[in-house]
């Protein structure tokens, strides 16, 4: 119960940060606009190849922004050590990745809702007729990606060239991410739309095996 | 402030390496519940280490760490009030932001009133609603010490708690802990030489290249101890 | 001494008995020719190269529970073995693939699985180079390995389920393309081969590395008078 309460608070203080200044959400936004448009000018597809192609490019500029987006998670805990001052407060170290782990999700998912018109209008995809699963497949694909990135993140705090760091470590694992999501949501978007259970399920588990994974070894990630 | 149980702390052969460098090496420390110690020694002699050792924020290559006798004797998850070098608080939060969450992390009854409190005694009411970021260097460290203070822990750990504090920050300060011991605290404090913080110590002891080289409890002077080459 | 070089004598002789198997022993392919024996190295290379990252992982937890230097030393030694293993791989890729099909890459499932392995294990010796203090590099590179290879069978079964939908060469033949009976006594026999070879890389690359850290804190107590 402690830990669900301990989440509750700071995933409150996660958005508060946040919300107060919102350099990583306008950063994040702008940086997938610039990234998929920067994909049209390198591919040059046609209105069907953007059809087909889309749903694709549209998750790598998600990997691709999220890799950059999750490095301040821990990052800036460091500055005034408040990374010290959680680690003696709470009572279960997991609460501290859960909460960042749900605000990355929740930035992401809001990333990519401010994303979804433009991405339909520029790659001439209606993503209307299946919003509710496409969103469903969102959310489990930004999720894998947050859970992943947070304890990754975790780990590049703490060594040199971080920066760089992060994402060569992310998007290696992130691939069956970014594979099955992508299939998905091509499937999803295509003209006879079909919806891969398989694809959902497969994602569904790759969360949990990693959320296990960091509840199991969240603390000796922290660990001095 | 409510009375303390009294606890005590036991260093048993603490190493800690930090590649080739060892910041501690095979500390012994027995701290008896309710008394107030100095820790002295140059920069680098392992008195952060020592700190945040004790603070279970440093996990030691050898050795333990424990609590004596008190409430808290035998349980590994206790945690000592700590205040380190940085201010351990959140810029982008107002002072009362950061004590309610603080507060509601650990479980505190009453959070908001507390907090309120606890900004009242280090003299930061005023400001409850300004941004850490607007605080100068000794407002941050009231913000540290109140954060530590919130549980009213039996153990508190500071390193060198004076810094960044002006004349009248240090007598408030020298008060405080003073107020602190008398409940039965037990303190650790690491200081740079003698001040009126320094006065309060019951005990010192001090560190070279992360060894106890002296100790008044072994009949060094305290005077020695806290101003030998520092 | 003596032990390592026996143990060397039997590993390379092991290779080249099956070098021997897989040119003269083993029958040769109907379609493919004798570009097929290349299928001998290439398989049993690479179930070495995931026994040796299995071996990496085992190492990773081990550490992390009990925070012995050892455990450490054979995670780094299993998983640059496992790379190069990795690496034979994704050249003898190719080389088969160019004359067979004339492309020198093909996506095919598990050629592409071992790419994304190659890069995993590539990012555990970056970060390790990354970090200096050795106790914090053997932790956070265990924590790393032992989350890179729980996302190993993830990226197998995601490129094999949902990455075959073209149809592409499949090197090697599909899952499930029957052996002939000698063919097979060769193949096991040159992975039981590589093996061999692999387990002793390992133990050698093993004492390097705890020499090395010998010879560092050696060097730490020199500096210390």
């Amino acid at each position: 119960m402690s830990l669900l309460v301990n989440t509750a608070t700071l995933v409150e203080k996660e958005l508060r940060t946040e919300f107060r200044s919102r350099e990583l959400l306008t950063t994040t936004v702008v940086f997938n606009l610039v990234v998929l448009i920067l994909f049209s000018f390198a591919i040059n597809p046609s209105v069907e190849e953007s059809r087909e192609f889309g749903p694709g490019l549209l998750w790598l500029a998600i990997l691709f922004s999220a890799s950059l987006m999750l490095q301040p998670c821990f990052l800036r805990e460091q500055t005034n050590d408040t990374l010290s001052a959680l680690r003696l407060a709470v009572s279960d170290p997991y609460a501290i990745f859960l909460a960042k782990l749900m605000a990355n999700t929740l930035f992401l998912l809001l990333t990519e809702a401010l994303m979804l018109p433009l991405f339909a209008a520029f790659y001439n995809v209606p993503v209307l007729p299946q919003l509710h699963y496409l969103l469903l497949v969102l959310f489990l694909g930004s999720l894998g990606v947050s859970v992943v990135g947070t304890a990754l993140s975790a780990i590049s705090a703490v060594a040199r060239l971080r920066e760089l760091l992060l994402p060569l470590l992310l998007l290696p694992v992130l691939t069956p991410v970014l594979v099955v999501s992508a299939t998905v949501s091509v499937s999803l978007l295509d003209r006879q739309p079909v919806v891969q259970w398989k694809g959902i399920a497969f994602l569904a588990i790759f969360d949990l095996i990693f959320l296990t994974a960091l509840w199991l070894f969240g603390e000796y990630l922290l660990e001095e | 402030m409510a009375n303390f149980t009294p606890t005590g702390l036991r260093f048993e052969n603490i190493d800690k390496r930090y590649g080739g460098l060892f910041a501690l090496r095979r500390l012994s420390l027995e701290v008896a519940p309710g008394e107030c110690v100095a820790i002295a020694g140059r920069n680098g002699s392992g008195k952060t280490t020592l700190l945040r050792v004790a603070a279970r924020l440093v996990r030691p290559t050898a050795g333990t760490v424990s609590f004596t006798s008190g409430p808290a004797a035998g349980n590994v998850s206790e945690r000592p009030g700590y205040v380190g070098h940085a201010a351990m608080v959140y810029d982008e939060l107002t002072a009362e932001e950061n004590l309610l969450l603080f507060a509601k992390l650990q479980d505190i009854p009453s959070p908001r009133k507390r907090a309120e409190e606890l900004l009242r005694e280090v003299g930061l009411l005023e400001r409850r609603d300004s941004l850490v970021r607007t605080f100068s260097r000794g407002m941050r460290q009231r913000m540290a010490i109140a954060r530590a203070l919130l549980r009213r822990p039996s153990v508190l750990l500071f390193d060198e708690p004076g810094t960044g504090l002006d004349p009248v920050g240090i007598t408030w300060l020298a008060k405080a802990l003073r107020e602190v011991h008398l409940a039965g605290c037990t303190v650790l404090m690491s200081l740079h030489g003698e001040s009126e913080i320094s006065t309060l110590a019951t005990r010192g002891i001090r560190l070279e290249a992360g060894s106890i080289v002296a100790d008044t409890i072994e009949g060094h002077a305290m005077r020695g101890i806290l101003t030998l080459g520092a | 001494m003596l032990k390592r070089i026996v143990f060397a004598a039997v590993a390379v002789g092991l290779v080249v008995a099956g070098a021997y198997a897989a040119f003269f022993i083993a029958p040769t392919e109907r379609t493919m020719g004798n570009l097929q024996r290349i299928f001998y190295f290439h398989a049993a290379t690479a179930w070495a190269a995931l026994d040796a990252f299995f071996v990496c992982f085992v190492a990773n937890l081990l550490y992390v529970w009990k925070r012995k230097r050892g455990f450490d030393a054979a995670g780094v030694a299993s998983a640059e073995v496992g790379l190069a293993c990795t690496t034979v791989v994704l050249i003898t890729g190719p080389i088969w693939a160019k004359p067979a099909w004339g492309i020198w890459w093909t996506w095919d499932a598990r050629l592409t699985s071992t790419f994304v392995l190659w890069l995993l294990y590539i990012s555990y010796l970056l970060l390790r180079s990354l970090i200096d203090d050795p106790d914090r590099r053997a932790l956070l590179s265990a924590l790393f390995g032992i989350f890179a290879y729980l996302d190993v069978p993830l990226v197998f079964f995601s490129i094999r389920w949902w990455r075959t939908q073209h149809p592409a060469p499949v090197i090697m033949g599909g899952p499930g393309s029957g052996l002939d009976p000698t063919m097979s006594k060769v193949f096991f026999f040159n992975v039981l081969a590589m093996h061999a070879l692999a387990l002793f890389l390992i133990a050698e690359r093993y004492r390097l590395e705890r020499m090395e850290e010998e010879v560092e804190v050696l060097q730490w107590e020199a500096e210390a008078q």
